[in-house]
């Protein structure tokens, strides 16, 4: 996978994660291509398509649209997938999740990803792994947040 | 999950985060935004020392900043500072700040990766996971050269935690593709591929990635992992949906495992192991069954991850190529695909068929599915899926199916996407042409192409229907015809103008003849588009006019009318003006016998690759879009010996034995139309065949100015340049070199990059026996072509030396040897070339060539230069045949055995039979043996499938009459060659050249 990014309905970015180098130009150059291409799409339509030399994978979540690009020969259903599994992750880290968890934790957000995908690849694809990373990073942080007032 | 997770205290994150949501405009935003960054930076520079929670909070904030797309310039020095802290959170959002806004200071690298150092030997799990995904996501070359020998160390330790041996891992493979020069390959490889059987799925989810990566680059040091992941994806595919735990996926065992482990396997042939090999058939099959059975849940995730294993199989098989009933169930697998309720399934399956149409084992089960991918053009709604069917069609395209196939692209070119034209116009271009048997079919096409799509031809296209035109004549008559009926269309296309210019230029005397079509009828159509046209147009039907004015005497007073006409002749554009006052000028003056000459019908082009494959090729990129026929041959020739197998398929290619090439090339067979050799074509200047640019485009004002308003008759006969208009003069040397590269530019069989410079003498030589023009030898300094005329016993030879470098070549010699015997039965006379050759340039030799009686022997061109201190010496053997002094004979059917018969001593008869080493084509055939050189007798043989041709052969000394019989068995594929001649030596030599041909 060559990038991950998640948008609004408004086309707002709201979480963008790069597996290859390009300047922030670059970066701003794809992301207002993408949003524009993906959103002008119909519901029905199909979740994949050719963009540049790249396949774009991509699926809407009630207001928020997950956008992945991989390669030639990479697999578009089981990148589907991934998308589903990050959505499944988040859903549980939070709680039903919505776009403003997304927005007022984006730091979770990444730290989750993280943990699933790593140089754009699944590190980590069993649910239960991944969210006990995550509690023990937060117990972690619980020790260190009463730290100060202690 | 605790409530408490959710924030951590940063209340004043989340404040300024509703300040910026509540914001009614980007200006109120902007504002806002400015405000903390001058509160943020004031922070950061005050006396008083921020606690690590306010820094953190900071450096979140500003992380934020960034993330809306606003430019942050300052906080990295506080964000390093938070990676040595020794709170949890504090190192996480300094990490966090370091992987999305990496700066190459190189000060801060070094900070950096100093604390990365520390976290890593800290042997605290949490911490060290958090030091390499900060390597993993940052990836730099800086992180390369201060990690890459270390991260191997933890993931292969002993004592290495799951969670780290799985970041390790990827972080790994990370920098393997940013920095594979920085990766040592060492004792760890060897471990690296047992983590295939590591208890911990998570372990060899992640180790199989970074194994995949690995093994593309050295699949010999990853040999192992075949057997370890066919063992480990059987054990998956068997392992009941409960046994694999989480790693259970919607009832689907380990998907991405699964598909991980299929796409390493796709690194390497099939396994040699039998057993192995059985194993992986098994699991393979066990695949494609599970596709049949009922789905174990409604849910679509289900049905995703198990179809994704299924593709991914697919892919495998279709890698592997070696299985037939593998790959014909994959297809009817797709095939149900094809007519799935999801789109995604359509689209996918469309794509996937695609690579099975290149395999020779399922093309045929691909072509049964022609109806339902029509069907999808015609009804799918999605613009991408119906993107597919075009390129499937395009694939499973061959003889059999290319009229309906090139009909229903038409059809649908007519309500197709815009983003889309052009590119079926390319396919139906080459489709058209590759497998036209009938070439009407393809004229009629091509002209379609143009009704339909005309803003979507690319110039390409035209040009390529020029050259076929020009090339077969059993195709011109109709071409006139139907470009003429086509132009009475009220509003054409300025491309048809273009095409009905230039053919009726050059073939309107064909349906002169019909009063339909009379000249003035087909110069007033024409010059009724006249108006409407562009510069360029308008200056290719001038040229047109004047070839008219040759062809049809008759119309020559209307034709000056409209060129004398102020609208012409005072043209604001310089080259219509000019091209005006010239053909004027040139009509009024030159004898019907020097217009003979000067406008005489374009030669035959020389043979290339389609310049529409190459755009195609050049606008999906290389490799993408092969063309569909050369991709079926070169996967059965390359079975699968390929790791990398994009790049070895483009070194078949272009290593490729070059008549091969030539004949799966959609490329015309070489004609040599015996034409009527006029006395001028033997004065000094070649009969240059111009590439159709340098005929549409505007003449240079160096070749304009050679027609000359003042210059007599006389004087363009002296000046011995004016043997067509076409030809370049040789005032512009230069102009002639850069055409004639034109011409050679496609169909050279480079040699690969990189591949060391063979100087094998005569690879090429064969390939010229029946033709005359084209690239003798290549290597990456320098490129030979070759244009040669023969008449009767004298040739002359024009080698085009290129220089492919950028520099000089110095002290350059090329001189010609006849060894032994040779010298006595050949004279061969090399004008000495220039001594240097500048880079890019090309360099001319003329070879004057006399045949004193018959030879076997090819004479030897010796070529010496010096290219970088370094003396290059070349040998190439020329290709100067025997053949090469035919003069064609026409007889008939009494004649012809008459003659047979006479020369039926059994000295005088040489026969051979061997097996056919190209496609058993007639045309091809046909048109080598009028290579050859001799005339093809029609209706003299009464087997009509049988060849027969007859010639002179032309020596100093004597002549030789030759008969030729070719049979061709088509079943055996064998052919049975006899010639007959008066001389042994003679029908001994014919045969051996000929024989090699076909």
């Amino acid at each position: 996978m060559q990038f991950m990014l998640l948008f609004s309905r408004q086309g707002k970015l709201r979480l963008q994660k790069w597996y290859v180098p390009l300047s922030d130009k670059e970066k701003k150059k794809i992301t207002r291509e993408l949003v524009q291409t993906v959103l002008a799409r119909k519901p029905k339509m199909c979740s994949f398509l050719e963009w540049r030399d790249l396949k774009i994978v991509y699926k809407r979540y009630a207001s928020l649209y997950f956008c992945c690009a991989i390669e030639d020969q990479d697999n578009e259903l089981i990148t589907l997938e991934i998308i589903h599994r990050y959505v499944e992750l988040l859903d549980k880290y939070f709680g039903s999740v919505c776009e403003l968890d997304i927005i007022f934790n984006f730091e979770k957000a990444y730290f989750i990803l993280d943990e699933f995908l790593l140089g754009g690849e699944a590190q980590e694809t069993s649910k239960k792994n991944v969210l006990k990373a995550i509690e023990q990073a937060d117990l972690l942080q619980e020790v260190c947040c009463s730290l100060p007032s202690s | 999950m605790p409530a408490v997770s959710k924030g951590d205290g940063m209340r004043g994150l989340a404040v300024f985060i509703s300040d910026i949501r509540n914001c009614k405009s980007k200006e109120a935003e902007i504002k806002r935004i400015n405000k903390e960054l001058a509160n943020i930076r004031s922070k950061f520079k005050g006396d008083k020392a921020l606690d690590g929670y306010s820094k953190k909070k900071y450096v979140c904030k500003l992380l934020f900043i960034f993330l809306l797309g606003h430019d942050i310039d300052f906080g990295h020095m506080e964000a390093v500072n938070l990676l040595s802290s020794n709170k949890y959170t504090e190192k996480q959002i300094g990490y966090l700040f370091i992987s999305v806004l990496v700066n190459s200071n190189s000060d801060l690298i070094r900070l950096i990766n100093n604390a990365i150092k520390n976290d890593l030997s800290s042997r605290n799990p949490t911490f060290m996971n958090l030091a390499l995904h900060c390597i993993a996501n940052v990836g730099s070359r800086e992180m390369a050269e201060a990690f890459a020998a270390e991260v191997p160390r933890i993931l292969v330790a002993g004592d290495t935690m799951d969670s780290v041996k799985q970041s390790a891992a990827l972080c790994l493979l990370r920098l393997n593709r940013t920095s594979p020069d920085l990766v040592p390959m060492g004792e760890w490889t060897a471990r690296v591929v047992h983590l295939l059987n590591d208890q911990h799925l998570g372990v060899v989810t992640a180790a199989t990635s970074l194994i995949t990566t690995l093994a593309q680059k050295n699949p010999d040091d990853f040999k192992t992992s075949v057997s370890l992941a066919v063992a480990r994806l059987s054990r998956i595919v068997t392992s009941a949906s409960t046994d694999l735990q989480d790693y259970t996926y919607y009832f689907v065992a380990a998907p991405w495992l699964s598909v991980k482990l299929l796409r390493l396997l796709q690194c390497y042939p099939p396994p040699e192991d039998a057993a192995i090999r059985g194993r992986l058939t098994e699991c393979l099959e066990t695949i494609l069954n599970k596709a049949q059975e009922p789905p174990k849940s409604k849910k679509v995730q289900h049905s995703n991850a198990k179809n994704a294993v299924l593709f991914e199989a697919i892919s495998l098989i279709i890698h592997h190529d070696s299985e037939p009933t593998l790959l014909v169930r994959a297809c009817n697998q797709l095939g149900q695909f094809l007519q799935h309720r999801e789109t995604n399934l359509r689209y996918l399956a469309l794509e996937s068929m695609c690579t099975l149409a290149s395999s020779e084992f399922s093309h045929e089960a691909v072509k049964t599915h022609i109806e339902t991918v029509i069907n999808a053009l015609k009804t799918e709604r999605d613009v991408s899926v119906r993107q597919r069917a075009v390129d499937l069609l395009y694939a499973m395209c061959d003889r059999s199916n290319a009229k309906q196939i090139v009909a229903e692209m038409l059809s649908y070119l007519e309500t197709a996407d815009y983003s889309i034209r052009e590119e079926i116009v390319l396919k139906v271009a080459i489709l058209a042409e590759k497998y036209a048997v009938d070439y009407t079919w393809y004229v009629d096409t091509i002209l379609n192409l143009i009704r339909i799509a005309g803003d979507y031809v690319s110039e390409e296209v035209w040009y390529r229907v020029i050259q076929i035109v020009i090339n077969r004549d059993d195709v011109q008559g109709y071409a006139a015809k139907t470009v003429f009926e086509a132009l009475q269309a009220p509003a054409c296309h300025e491309n048809l103008v273009k095409v009905g210019g230039y053919i009726l230029g050059e073939f309107g005397n064909l349906i002169a003849g019909d009063p339909r079509s009379s000249p003035l009828i087909q110069f007033n159509l024409l010059h009724s588009k006249f108006h409407l046209c562009s510069v360029p147009t308008r200056a290719l039907l001038l040229s047109a006019y004047i070839k008219f004015i040759n062809l049809f005497p008759e119309v020559k007073g209307t034709i000056q009318e409209v060129l004398r006409s102020d609208s012409q002749l005072r043209n604001a554009d310089v080259e219509l003006q000019q091209r005006a006052v010239e053909y004027l000028r040139l009509s009024c003056i030159a004898s019907t016998d020097i217009l003979a000459t000067v406008l005489e019908e374009m030669p035959p082009f020389p043979e290339r690759e389609s310049s529409i494959l190459a755009k195609l090729k050049k606008k999906k990129g290389p490799g993408t879009v092969p063309d569909p026929e050369d991709n079926r041959k070169e996967r059965c020739a390359n079975i699968n010996g390929a790791t990398n197998h994009s790049s070895t398929t483009a070194n078949a290619k272009a290593s490729a034995p070059s008549f091969i090439g030539d004949l799966l090339a959609p490329v015309l067979p070489p004609i040599n139309r015996p034409r009527p050799v006029s006395s001028l074509s033997l004065l000094p200047t070649p009969l240059t065949p111009l590439s159709l640019q340098a005929y549409a485009m505007p003449l240079s004002p160096s070749a304009g100015s050679h027609f000359q308003v003042s210059s007599p008759a006389s004087d363009l006969l002296s000046l011995g340049s004016a043997s067509t208009l076409n030809s370049t003069p040789p005032s512009a040397p230069k102009a002639s070199a850069s055409l004639l590269v034109d011409v050679f530019s496609d169909n050279s069989p480079t040699a690969p990059i990189g591949a060391p410079a063979v100087v094998v003498a005569d690879e090429n030589f064969s390939r010229f026996v029946c033709k005359n023009n084209g690239v003798l030898f290549e290597n990456q300094l320098l490129q030979i072509g070759l244009k040669s005329e023969y008449r009767q016993n004298l040739g002359r030879m024009y080698v085009f030396y290129g220089n492919k470098t950028s520099t000089q070549f110095h002290n350059f010699t090329a001189s010609v040897v006849c060894q032994d015997g040779l010298n006595s039965q050949l004279n061969v006379h090399a004008k000495p070339a220039d001594p240097m050759v500048e880079g890019g340039a090309q360099l001319q030799q003329t070879l004057n060539i006399e045949c004193l009686s018959d030879f076997v022997e090819a004479p030897v061109l010796n070529i010496q230069f010096r290219y970088g201190g370094i003396l290059q010496n070349i040998s190439v053997k020329l290709p100067v045949t025997l053949n090469k002094f035919f003069q064609p004979t026409e007889m008939g059917s009494q004649d012809f055995f008459q003659r047979w018969k006479q020369l039926g001593a059994p000295q005088q008869e040489v026969q051979k039979i061997f097996k056919a080493m190209y496609s058993m084509d007639s045309e091809v055939t046909k048109a080598k043996i009028i290579g050859f050189g001799v005339a093809l007798l029609d209706g003299v043989d009464p087997n009509p499938s049988n060849f027969v041709g007859a010639g002179v052969i032309h020596t100093k000394t004597s002549q030789v009459g030759c008969l030729i019989r070719l049979e061709p068995n088509a079943q055996a594929q064998m052919y049975r060659l006899t010639l007959r001649t008066s001389r042994d030596t003679v029908s001994q030599r014919l045969c051996d050249l000929l024989s090699d041909q076909f």
